[in-house]
Formats: structure tokens, C-alpha cells, sequence
């Protein structure tokens, strides 16, 4: 990290730029190495007949995905879209449009599957063959995506660019160009059972810290167990809970909450990632894979839960689609949800009067609330659609004193990506991260000099990692970024109820 | 035919290859979006829980243009006018297929004249809307230009056939009555109406094999049609 990346002044207003045409061309994550990709099964480097293969590939998917075969043909390039993305706020670069982001794939689409596309010159169709320049193209702005959906929301068709996105990095994928980020941590998850690597003695090490932590500052004997067979919850949390700040907090919290509800729980050392790359790479077999340790992991403790921790990609995974890929959860107990969420467990607990809380606990905060993408626009909560947004909200009311909303064109289905999701969280690719923060950064901005705002509450691990490092560089301090069961794990009065 | 001059016979089978390019194409297409799968549960959140909620949104999408709304105002008022103007411009067009002409589409007479005014007007403003936005320049291609200018024309000599040189409407209505009954009589020898006609035409085979499926795509759209009950239900997905 050289130079320092040059930032906007925060305003407090999400302006929407004139576009600048090529800005980010230059943006390039690094790419896989030849092991990473052989160990998901992808060709090593580069194969020689690559062009051919990825069009094999993207005609293979026109046929596999409904919505790929749709978007690739009704997009009237209304624009509706064009002026909705963080990245595009941020850069100015129009390839960062969705809209455009979408045309790099369907010029190819025309190309190689429509009538006309062959037929006729290209200039007169918009067509374009899949050259080395639009492959470079492809890898750069494909990788300028965090899949937030955001778009879509906004699309006269529903045109998601996240299944555009997924779909391209897949085709790169298959011909051997893959992006490290993403292929070497599915690497670790597959081997180890974590994104972190973390080993499974290391993992107890940091849960009995947790433990003599909570001791230390409480007095009570909090249990934060692994591997324990017979628990009646597994708990399947995002790695960085076990390590990064605030994330741990959040996951301190977890348990308290669990100890309340007289529930007995464990983390497995097997599962100990509720992450999954493998959406971000658009890849259903991996996804499947990765998953797939999770329903192993629940059988062989034989639980009767399993509860998820804050995760925003990782519960549009869980929520959306692990019943079609680890399902049916047949041997859980039907009176859940399967998964659910902490929010869900902890939010019930807290309607039946479950929890003792002692909201001036958190009066030194005014908080604001950050709905995760994934979460706000690929998933649900409870049991009505928008849950995903109250349940949340509804928890923090209950632990805290002082709560501002942003602007309503920020929060619920229109919230602001954090600029890191989508398997973008990594050094070389930092400018576009600080940069796609920007949207989010003025809507904080405003309402922490309207009201005095200190404290950014979430539900998602990338969310808490990307804010720490980028919003420092906008004069906002990275303890500004609170885990919500970290506001939970303050408020809670240890020993107050019993279990309910 | 025996009595037809070479003209109306060209005519009349350009319009049955046209007719059947729209027809077998959208077809197809349609067929194409059904067939395809549908591994995993996308719908853009928060969506309906129920497929008669599913279908509501849809029903918003097509008929208010809801997401658009969300979007940008501006493209909204321009796109709803001019789709509001065009379905009344066609159901007035009734009037040349259907003998007797129905009491609707009897109705629908005066103000489909207004509208086809309307539609013309939207569709130049939908083309200065791409002109002067940045955004809207830079994604726009020729293809976009060309769908409005061909409507735009169609409509600019369908409205010159009413205000200006009037055509023989009742000519009109029998050559077009020839043709859908697949008996074709002499066409009318007005240039502005075979203009139109040609133009029309032109729309019809363009239709399939365009961003003009959008008009059948968007109930295909998974995110806008599926239900949201992903725990509740497990979707399988046909191909794993
Ligand atoms: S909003 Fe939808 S239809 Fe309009 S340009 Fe964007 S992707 Fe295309
Ligand atoms: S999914 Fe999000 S990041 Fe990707 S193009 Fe759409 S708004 Fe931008």
C-alpha cells in the first residue's frame, strides 16, 4: 500500500457523477495460482483454446440458469439502473454502470447466440467477439462487482448483474483465468473447514479465551463450546467472529445469549465457517461443497439447530439456498427454521421476555443501522418479507437508548453496498474498495453531524471488515463499526432470567 | 388471388412471413425462457411469500412499471406514456381486423388518435433522454435508436394517413380483412399506407430478435417472479 488513495470530502449527499470513461480499467485482482484453481477442479492456467471453451461455457449456462438466458435478452438499456451502483458512485468509471457491466458479457452473448449478432456486421449490433481486450475487460470489471443486487431493485425486469457477475467469473473460471481471493480461500474451507485456516486446536485456543474473557469482565461461567456432541444448537458463525474486531465482540455476545436461553450449543471444528465463496465465484458445485460440510457437521453432533451468526452473503446462502443444496432439514427439529438466524434467536428470546437488558449499558453510543446487501435483498427474516430489516432494527431498540435511521434511500431494499462483498475484500483491489464505500460513507456522514451518530451497527463479517480498514480514510474512526450482538452482549444481565 | 395485382400479391406475402417471423420467433423465445431452469431461489427481497403475491408484483412490473418508478422518475414518465399511448393506439387498430368493429374498439377511435399523437411524442422524448444523459448516451446502442426511430416513423405516417393525406379507410379495413382471413383482395394504392404497412412489417420481424422480448421476458424474470418461501418449501433444482 503506497500512495495514499485519494478520497472525496464526505458532503453528506450522494451525488451521482458524469462518467469518466475508463477510470478503473486499470483495476486487477490478483490472479489464482495454478493450485488454487486445480484444487476446485479448474483448469490451472489459462487453456489454449480458452476462447472456444468459455463460449462452450456460457452456452452451457444460458441453459442452466433462467435468469442468465432472460437478462442476456431483455435489457432495454433504459438506465434505470446506471446511476445505482456504490462502484460506479465512486469511480465514475461508466464500465461500473450495471447496465454496462452487463453489456461487456452481452455483446459476447450477441456475438456467439443470437441470429442477428452472426448475421449481421457488428457495428450495426453491438456484438463483439470475446478478444483478449474484452477478456481483460471481463476479468477487471466482473471483479468490480460485489454482487449486492442493488440494481436490481431498481431494473424495470429484475435484472440482477450479481447473476451476470457470477456467471462471467464461472466462464473465467472454467477456462483457467480464476481470481486468488476468492479460489485460494475456497481452498482453506474445503481443507480445513475455515476461510481463515484456522486449525481446530487453534480454534479451541480462541474459544476458551473468549470464555476467561467473559469471566474476567463478568464473573459468569459462559460456556463457548466445540465439538461437543449432543448440543441442541449448532452454531455455524463466519470465521473472522473467532478473530477480527468488532466481529468477536458480536460473537461474545452469541453466547451470552445462548447461556440466557439455558440452550445448549457448539461450534464444529469441521464447519467452522458459515462463508461461502463459492456464490461470489458462481460456482454450484463448490457452493454446494462448501455448504455441504455444515449439514455433515450437524448430523455427525447430532444436533437438533442449527443457528447462524452474522453473516450477510453467507445468510443469503443459508437462507435462500442451502434447503436446495444441503436439504431437506429433515432430521432438525421441525418447530424451527432451519437455519436460523442469531437475530431470530435472539430477537424471540427477547419478545418472551428471555433476556434481562440493561439498555444504559450502550448509552455512550448513538447508533445507525448498516442493512447488509446480501442480507436486504437475499434473504428474509421471521415471518413476513421485510423481516430481514425489522428483526434487526428491533433488537437494537431493545438494547439501546439512542437509535437514528440514515436516509431512507440508503437502509432496507435501497441500502448501499459496503464496497468489500463479493470475494472483493482484498489489498490489491483497496482504491475500488474506498472508493465504493463512498455513498455509504456520506449517508453515515450525515446523520453523525445531524445527530451525532458514533456508532454503525451490522450483521455481516465483510461489512465489519471492509468499514474498519476503508472508513478511516474518510476522518471516520473504525470504531465507529459495531457487531449488533456486540450492543446485545453489553446489554445482556447475565444470570437475570432464566432460561425460557 | 387470380384478380391480384403483383403488388398486393407482394404485400400480402410479406405480411404472412412477417406474421409468421413474429409469431414462430416470439414463440420460441418464449418457449426458450419457460424450458430454462431455474437452479436456486433468487427473488429480489424483500419478495411475496405467496405465488398470488408473485404474481401481483409481476402484475406491477407490467402494468405500472413499478421497479422503473423506483428507478428514475424522468425514463418512468416517458416509457409509461408511451406504452399507455401505444396499447391504445393498438386496440384503436382493431378497428381494421374486426367486422363489425366492437363497441370497445369503437370507443377507443377518438382517443387512439390522440394517443398515437402521444406515442410519438413520448418516443422523441425517450430518443433526447438518451442524447442527453451521460449514462443513458454511453449505454445507448444503434439498436435502441433504431427501435424508437422505427416506431416513431410508424407512428409519424399512420398520423400523416389522418391528418394529412387522408387515406381510403374503408379500403384499408377490406385488404387488411382480406389478409387475416387469408383471402386477399386488391390493397389500397395509397404509398403512405404501404409506407406504414412496410414499416410495420419491419417491427414485426425486428420484434423477436431484439430487446423488444423484453415484453414476454419480464414474466419470466426470476427475481420478480419467485416466491419467497425458501425454508418454508425446498426448491430443487433440476439439474443437480
Ligand atoms: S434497469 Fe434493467 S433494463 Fe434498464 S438498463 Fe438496467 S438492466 Fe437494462
Ligand atoms: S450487483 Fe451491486 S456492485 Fe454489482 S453492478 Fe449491481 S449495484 Fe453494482
Amino acid at each position: 500500500m503506497a500512495a495514499k488513495i485519494e478520497t472525496e470530502t464526505l458532503t453528506g449527499d450522494i451525488n451521482i457523477p458524469s462518467i469518466q470513461p475508463g477510470a478503473t480499467a486499470h483495476y486487477k485482482s490478483n490472479p489464482a495460482k495454478e493450485d488454487h484453481n486445480k484444487f476446485l477442479g479448474f483448469p490451472g492456467a489459462r487453456v489454449e483454446n480458452w476462447r472456444e471453451a468459455a463460449v462452450e461455457h456460457m452456452g452451457e449456462l444460458l441453459g442452466k440458469y433462467k435468469s442468465l438466458r432472460v437478462f442476456m435478452d431483455i435489457c432495454v438499456r433504459c438506465g434505470s439502473c446506471a446511476d445505482k451502483c456504490h462502484y460506479y458512485i465512486g469511480t465514475r468509471d461508466p464500465n461500473n454502470m450495471p447496465v454496462a457491466r452487463q453489456e461487456l458479457m452481452r455483446k459476447v452473448y450477441r456475438k456467439y447466440f443470437t441470429p442477428a449478432g452472426k448475421l449481421l456486421p457488428d457495428s450495426l449490433t453491438g456484438a463483439s467477439e470475446l478478444t483478449e481486450a474484452v477478456m481483460t475487460e471481463w476479468y477487471s470489471y466482473f471483479h468490480q462487482c460485489s454482487q449486492c443486487r442493488r440494481c436490481s431493485v431498481y431494473c424495470p425486469y429484475g435484472i440482477d448483474t450479481a447473476e451476470v457477475s457470477m456467471a462471467a467469473r464461472e466462464i473465467m473460471d472454467h477456462v483457467g483465468i480464476g481470481q486468488k481471493y476468492c479460489n485460494e480461500i475456497l481452498g482453506k474451507v474445503l481443507k480445513v473447514g475455515n476461510n481463515l485456516g484456522i486449525e481446530p486446536h487453534a480454534l479451541k485456543n480462541t474459544l476458551e479465551f473468549v470464555e476467561e474473557d467473559v469471566k474476567e469482565v463478568t464473573g459468569a461461567d459462559v460456556r463457548y463450546p466445540m465439538d461437543e456432541k449432543g448440543a441442541d444448537v449448532l452454531l455455524v458463525a463466519p470465521s473472522a467472529d473467532f478473530f477480527s474486531t468488532p466481529h468477536i465482540e458480536g460473537f461474545t455476545g452469541y453466547g451470552k445469549v445462548f447461556h440466557e436461553a439455558g440452550v445448549s450449543w457448539t461450534v464444529s471444528s469441521y464447519a467452522s465457517e458459515f462463508a461461502n465463496f463459492g456464490m461470489f465465484i458462481g460456482n454450484y458445485d463448490t457452493m454446494k461443497k462448501v455448504a455441504q460440510r455444515i449439514r455433515d457437521a450437524a448430523l455427525d453432533l447430532g444436533v437438533k439447530r442449527i443457528v447462524v451468526g452474522e453473516c450477510g452473503h453467507a445468510w443469503r446462502v443459508g437462507y435462500s439456498f442451502w434447503n436446495t443444496l444441503i436439504g431437506p432439514f429433515d432430521f432438525l427439529d421441525p418447530k424451527y427454521p432451519a437455519p436460523q438466524h442469531i437475530c431470530e434467536f435472539t430477537l424471540d428470546l427477547i419478545r418472551r421476555d428471555g433476556l434481562k437488558l440493561d439498555k444504559s449499558a450502550n448509552d455512550e453510543f448513538t447508533v445507525t443501522f448498516h442493512d447488509s446487501c446480501n442480507v436486504a435483498r437475499g434473504s428474509r427474516m421471521g415471518d413476513m418479507p421485510g423481516g430481514q430489516f425489522e428483526v434487526p432494527r428491533e433488537i437494537i431498540k431493545a438494547v439501546c437508548n439512542k437509535y437514528v435511521e440514515m436516509d431512507q434511500n440508503t437502509i432496507r431494499e435501497f441500502t448501499y453496498c459496503c464496497g468489500g462483498g463479493g470475494g472483493l475484500l482484498t489489498d490489491e483491489l483497496m482504491d475500488l474498495r474506498v472508493k465504493g464505500v463512498l455513498p455509504r460513507a456520506n449517508a453515515l456522514k450525515e446523520v453523525m453531524d445531524r445527530h451525532g451518530v458514533n456508532t454503525m451497527a451490522m450483521i455481516c463479517a465483510i461489512c465489519k471488515a471492509q468499514f474498519t480498514k476503508v472508513l478511516p480514510n474518510y476522518g471516520i474512526p473504525m470504531e465507529t463499526v459495531a457487531s449488533l450482538h456486540q450492543l446485545v452482549s453489553n446489554a445482556v444481565v447475565l444470570g437475570g432470567k432464566i432460561g425460557v | 388471388m387470380g384478380g391480384l395485382s403483383a403488388l398486393s400479391i407482394l404485400f400480402a406475402a410479406m405480411f404472412y412471413a412477417a406474421a409468421a417471423a413474429l409469431f414462430f420467433g416470439f414463440l420460441s423465445k418464449i418457449y426458450q425462457f419457460a424450458a430454462t431452469p431455474s437452479p436456486l431461489k433468487i427473488p429480489t427481497a424483500p419478495a411475496p411469500t405467496t405465488a398470488l403475491g408473485a404474481a401481483g408484483r409481476v402484475a406491477g412490473e407490467v402494468l405500472f412499471f413499478t421497479s422503473l418508478f423506483k428507478g428514475n422518475k424522468w425514463t418512468w414518465l416517458g416509457g409509461y406514456v408511451f406504452h399507455v399511448a401505444l396499447a391504445l393506439v393498438l386496440l384503436r387498430h382493431l378497428r381494421y381486423f374486426l367486422q363489425p368493429t366492437p363497441k370497445l374498439v369503437e370507443l377507443a377511435g377518438p382517443p387512439g388518435v390522440w394517443a398515437g399523437i402521444i406515442m410519438t411524442a413520448a418516443l422523441v422524448y425517450l430518443w433526447i433522454r438518451r442524447k442527453a444523459v451521460d449514462r443513458a448516451a454511453y449505454i445507448s446502442l444503434l439498436a435502441d435508436y433504431f427501435a424508437l426511430g422505427l416506431i416513431a416513423l410508424i407512428g409519424v405516417t399512420g398520423l400523416v394517413m389522418k391528418f394529412v393525406i387522408r387515406t381510403d379507410v374503408a379500403a384499408v379495413k377490406s385488404f387488411i380483412i382480406g389478409l387475416v382471413t387469408f383471402s386477399p383482395v386488391e390493397m389500397p394504392a395509397d404509398p403512405m399506407f404501404m409506407l406504414h404497412l412496410l414499416l410495420v412489417m419491419a417491427l414485426m420481424v425486428y420484434f423477436p430478435f431484439s430487446k423488444l422480448l423484453h415484453a414476454g421476458g419480464v414474466f419470466f424474470s426470476p427475481t420478480r417472479a419467485q416466491v419467497d418461501d425458501c425454508r418454508e418449501r425446498r426448491h430443487v433444482n433440476p439439474w443437480a
